[in-house]
C-alpha cells in the first residue's frame, strides 16, 4: 500500500492570470527553477474570470488538485478582479467540503510577475501535499 | 454556415531549448491524432523567417482555419505569430499557443519522458480550445478633436496651451474666479528665486487670448458621461448648467498645502507660528519685523504613517522615561504617510529669502531627513553659505513649543546625534507642511471612475510605464493631481498628458479591445450584479436588461464569472473554451 501511494502522480490544474501569475510561471522557466511535471496551466486574462464551474468541473473530470493564482491584492491589472475571485474562493472551499472533496485540494495564491521562485515552490509544495492526500475521492468511485 | 475546424499544429524545437528535453517529433505525431487537427509539423525555430513562411504556406495550402503553435510564451511571441496568421489571411483570434518551453522544457530539464507527456497534454489543451475559437473584430471608435482640462493652475494651463497650439479645441474649467492655482499664493520659486508672476502672468495671458481655448472660470464639472472619444461633460457656473462634448479629458485639479489642525505645534494658538506658504506670503507683503531667530520644522503632518521604532540605547538614561511618553504621544498624532518632496526645497527657499532680507537673523531648519535631490543639492549648499543651520533632530519626539509672556517662543527638540535636549528661543516658528490631495479629487475620481491611491491622490495607470495615463481610456493626469510636484515637474507632466491626449485626437480613430463581454438578453434577468462588479462601468441596465459598452469593457471577464444566469459571454475566453481546456488537461493520453 505504502509503495502504491509513493508512485501516485497527481493531476493538478493551475489557473493563472495573464498579467501576474502566468508571467511568474514564465519567469520560473527563464530562471530554470525546476518543479514537478504534474501541473498544467490554463491562462485567463484575470483571476476574476474564474467561474466556480471551472473548478468544480475540474474535480468532476478527475483533477486531484486545483490551483488558483492571481495578482497580489492591489496589483490587479483589472483593478479588483482578484478580490472578486477571493470572494468566490471562500464559498468554493466550503462547497468542496460538502461534496466530500478535501478543501486542501484547492489553493489560492497571489504571485507577481517577479516571483518565479515562489511559483516553482508553490508547485513543489502543492504536488507534495496532493501526493500525501492521495487520489481525489471522486476518482475512486 | 460555420466551417469545420481545420487546425494546424506547429511544434517548435527552439533549437535545443525545447528539443533537448521534449521529444518534439513524438509530440507532432501525437498532435496529428487529435480531433480537428488537419496538419502538424515541427520546426527548429517556428519564429524564424523559415518557420513563419512554412506556417503561412501551410495555412494557405492546407486550408487551415485555426493555428496552434507549441513553443514559448504568448506574452512575448503571440503578436509575432498572430501577424503571420494575418498575413496568411487568418483572423488573429483563431490562433492559440501551447507554452511547452517556459512552462515545460525549462522547468523539467531532467525529466525528458515526463516533460514529453506534459507537452502532449499542453498541445491537446490548446487544440481543444482552438477548435472553439471564433474570429473577433476590433471595433473602431471616432475620437472628437476637442479636450476638457479640469483645473487652471500651471499644469492645467500648460496642458491647455500644448493642445491648443496643436490645433485642438480646449475647454479649460477653473473653479476659482481667476486662473493660476497655487502659484497665485506663492512669491518666489526655488531654486531660481524667480518671482512667480514672471511665469504665471505670461501663461495666463497666453491662455486667455488663445483662439482655441475657451476658459470657464468660477465653473465646476458636475457630471461626466460617455467614454474615450465621446465624453459628455456637464459644467456648472453659479448653478447654471451647460453641456460640452469632448474626446479627451485632462485632470489637473492640483493639490493643496496642508494646514495643521489648531494646536499641532501650537499652530493657531500662538500668533507667530506659520506654515511655509504663509511665511512666503508674509515675506511678499513685507509685513515682518527683523527677527532674531526663525526655527523651521520639517515634515509637519508628513511621513507620519510609519514612525520608525526608536533605539533608545544611546540616550541619556535620565531622559528615557520622558522620551517614551513623548513617542507614544507622537504615534497618536495623525499625519500623511508620504514624503511630499517639495517641502525641503521650499524651506531652504524661505530660509535664504529671510537671510537675504535680514542677514543677522539666525535661521535653523530642524529636519529628520533632508531630501534635496538632483540640482537641489547646490541649493542646499547655497543655504549653507548663507549660514542657514541644518539640525537633524529626533523626529520621533516632536519638538515642543512654548511662549514666554513677552511673546518670544521657545522650541524644545532633541538633537539626533547627541540625543541631548536643545532649547531654541526664537521669534517665528515655520512649519513645513506637505502638499495633500484636494477634496475635489474624490468627487472627480468618482465621476471619472479613476481609482485613488493609498495616499489619496488620483492614481496613474502604471507608476513607471504609464505615469500620466489613467485606467480610463482618454483621461489623463497633469500636475499635482497624481501626487506632490513642483513647477517644472508639473509642466513636464502637463506636456506629457497633452501629448498622450493628442495622439488619440490626431488619429481621429482608435481601435478598442476585441475581447469584451456580451450579454444574452434572452437569458438576462436584469439583476444588475454585472453592473455592480464591473470596475470600469462597462455594464448598464436598460429596459430590465444588462448591456455592455464595448468601448469601455477591458475584457477581464469578472462579469461572466459572476452572472448567476450565465447570460454573459466573455469573448475569446468563453466558458466552453475554458472548459474544453480543463477537460483536455484531465484526459489520459491515448
Amino acid at each position: 500500500m505504502e509503495e502504491a501511494k509513493e508512485k501516485f502522480e497527481p493531476v493538478i490544474l493551475a489557473f493563472c492570470c495573464n498579467w501576474c501569475s502566468y508571467a511568474g510561471a514564465d519567469l520560473a522557466g527563464t530562471s530554470r527553477f525546476e518543479y514537478p511535471t504534474n501541473v498544467k496551466i490554463i491562462r485567463l486574462m484575470c483571476s476574476g474570470r474564474i467561474d466556480p464551474t471551472f473548478i468544480l468541473s475540474a474535480f468532476r473530470w478527475g483533477a486531484d488538485g486545483v490551483l488558483i493564482t492571481g495578482c497580489h491584492p492591489g496589483d490587479c491589472h483589472y483593478v479588483q478582479g482578484n478580490y472578486m475571485m477571493e470572494r468566490r474562493f471562500g464559498f468554493l472551499k466550503e462547497a468542496l467540503g460538502h461534496l466530500g472533496i478535501e478543501p486542501e485540494r484547492l489553493k489560492l495564491e497571489w504571485i507577481s510577475a517577479g516571483e518565479g521562485e515562489k511559483f516553482a515552490a508553490l508547485i513543489r509544495d502543492t504536488t507534495a501535499r496532493i501526493q500525501r492526500l492521495g487520489p481525489s475521492p471522486l476518482k475512486a468511485t | 454556415m460555420e466551417e469545420e475546424p481545420r487546425i494546424g499544429v506547429f511544434v517548435c524545437k527552439c533549437g535545443v531549448n525545447i528539443g533537448g528535453v521534449v521529444n518534439v517529433p513524438e509530440v507532432t505525431k501525437y498532435a496529428k491524432t487529435l480531433p480537428n487537427v488537419a496538419y502538424a509539423e515541427d520546426n527548429i525555430y517556428t519564429c524564424s523567417e523559415a518557420g513563419l513562411s512554412s506556417l503561412k504556406e501551410a495555412i494557405k495550402e492546407r486550408k487551415l482555419n485555426r493555428v496552434v503553435v507549441a513553443s514559448c510564451t504568448p506574452r512575448t511571441h503571440e503578436p509575432l505569430f498572430r501577424s503571420a496568421c494575418k498575413e496568411a489571411g487568418l483572423n488573429v483570434y483563431l490562433f492559440d499557443m501551447a507554452n511547452i518551453r517556459d512552462q515545460c522544457s525549462w522547468v523539467h530539464m531532467h525529466e525528458h519522458e515526463k516533460a514529453t507527456q506534459k507537452a502532449k497534454g499542453l498541445v491537446r489543451m490548446a487544440v481543444a480550445r482552438a477548435a472553439l475559437l471564433q474570429p473577433q473584430e476590433e471595433p473602431e471608435l471616432e475620437i472628437k478633436d476637442s479636450a476638457l482640462v479640469i483645473g487652471g493652475g500651471i499644469a492645467g494651463m500648460t496642458a491647455a496651451l500644448t493642445l491648443a497650439n496643436q490645433g485642438f479645441k480646449v475647454h479649460l474649467v477653473e473653479k476659482e474666479a481667476e486662473m493660476g492655482g497655487n502659484l497665485r499664493r506663492l512669491h518666489k520659486l526655488y531654486p531660481t528665486m524667480q518671482d512667480t508672476t514672471e511665469i504665471l502672468e505670461p501663461t495666463i495671458r497666453a491662455v486667455a487670448i488663445h483662439k482655441n481655448i475657451e476658459v470657464m472660470t468660477s465653473t465646476t464639472v458636475s457630471d461626466v458621461k460617455g467614454y474615450v472619444g465621446n465624453f459628455k461633460v456637464t459644467t456648472a457656473k453659479n448653478g447654471e448648467k451647460s453641456e460640452i462634448e469632448v474626446g479627451t479629458i485632462i485632470v489637473a485639479c492640483g493639490a493643496v498645502s496642508y494646514t495643521p489642525p489648531k494646536g499641532l505645534y501650537q499652530y493657531g494658538v500662538y500668533p507667530k507660528i506659520a506654515t511655509q506658504l504663509e511665511m512666503d506670503e508674509l515675506l511678499r507683503i513685507g509685513k515682518i519685523e527683523p527677527p532674531e531667530r526663525v526655527v523651521m520644522i520639517q515634515c509637519v503632518g508628513a511621513r507620519k504613517g510609519e514612525i520608525r521604532a526608536l533605539d533608545l540605547a544611546g540616550f541619556p538614561k535620565s531622559d528615557t522615561a520622558r522620551l517614551l511618553a513623548k513617542i507614544l504621544k507622537a504615534k497618536k498624532e495623525e499625519g500623511w504617510p508620504y514624503c511630499s518632496k517639495i517641502c525641503c526645497m521650499n524651506a531652504i527657499k524661505n530660509a535664504i529669502l529671510i537671510k537675504e532680507r535680514f542677514p543677522k537673523t539666525d535661521v535653523i531648519i530642524l529636519y529628520g531627513d533632508l531630501r534635496v535631490y538632483k540640482e537641489y543639492e547646490d541649493f542646499y549648499s547655497e543655504a549653507r553659505e548663507h549660514q542657514v543651520k541644518f539640525v537633524k533632530h529626533l523626529e520621533e519626539v516632536p519638538p515642543e513649543i512654548t511662549q514666554r509672556p513677552e511673546g518670544k517662543l521657545t522650541v524644545t527638540a532633541y538633537d539626533a546625534l547627541s540625543g541631548l535636549e536643545m532649547r531654541l528661543p526664537c521669534d517665528w516658528v515655520v512649519l513645513s507642511t506637505p502638499l495633500i490631495p484636494h477634496k475635489d479629487e474624490i468627487i472627480l475620481a468618482r465621476m471619472l471612475k479613476i481609482p485613488i491611491s493609498a495616499d489619496g491622490f488620483l492614481m496613474e495607470a502604471h507608476l513607471k510605464l504609464r505615469p500620466v495615463d489613467t485606467q480610463v481610456d482618454g483621461v489623463f493626469l497633469a500636475g499635482a493631481a497624481s501626487g506632490p510636484k513642483d513647477v517644472p515637474e508639473s509642466i513636464v507632466s502637463a506636456k506629457a498628458a497633452a501629448g498622450r491626449a493628442a495622439i488619440l485626437m490626431a488619429n481621429k480613430k482608435m481601435k478598442t479591445e476585441a475581447l469584451t463581454s456580451i450579454v444574452d438578453e434572452d437569458r438576462c434577468i436584469g439583476c444588475g450584479l454585472c453592473e455592480e462588479v464591473c470596475a470600469y462601468g462597462a455594464h448598464y441596465l436598460e429596459g430590465g436588461k444588462s448591456h455592455t459598452i464595448a468601448a469601455v469593457c477591458r475584457g477581464c471577464g469578472v462579469c461572466a464569472a459572476e452572472c448567476p444566469r450565465r447570460s454573459i459571454t466573455m469573448q475569446h475566453f468563453t466558458d466552453d473554451q475554458v472548459l474544453a481546456q480543463v477537460r483536455a488537461a484531465l484526459m489520459e493520453e491515448a
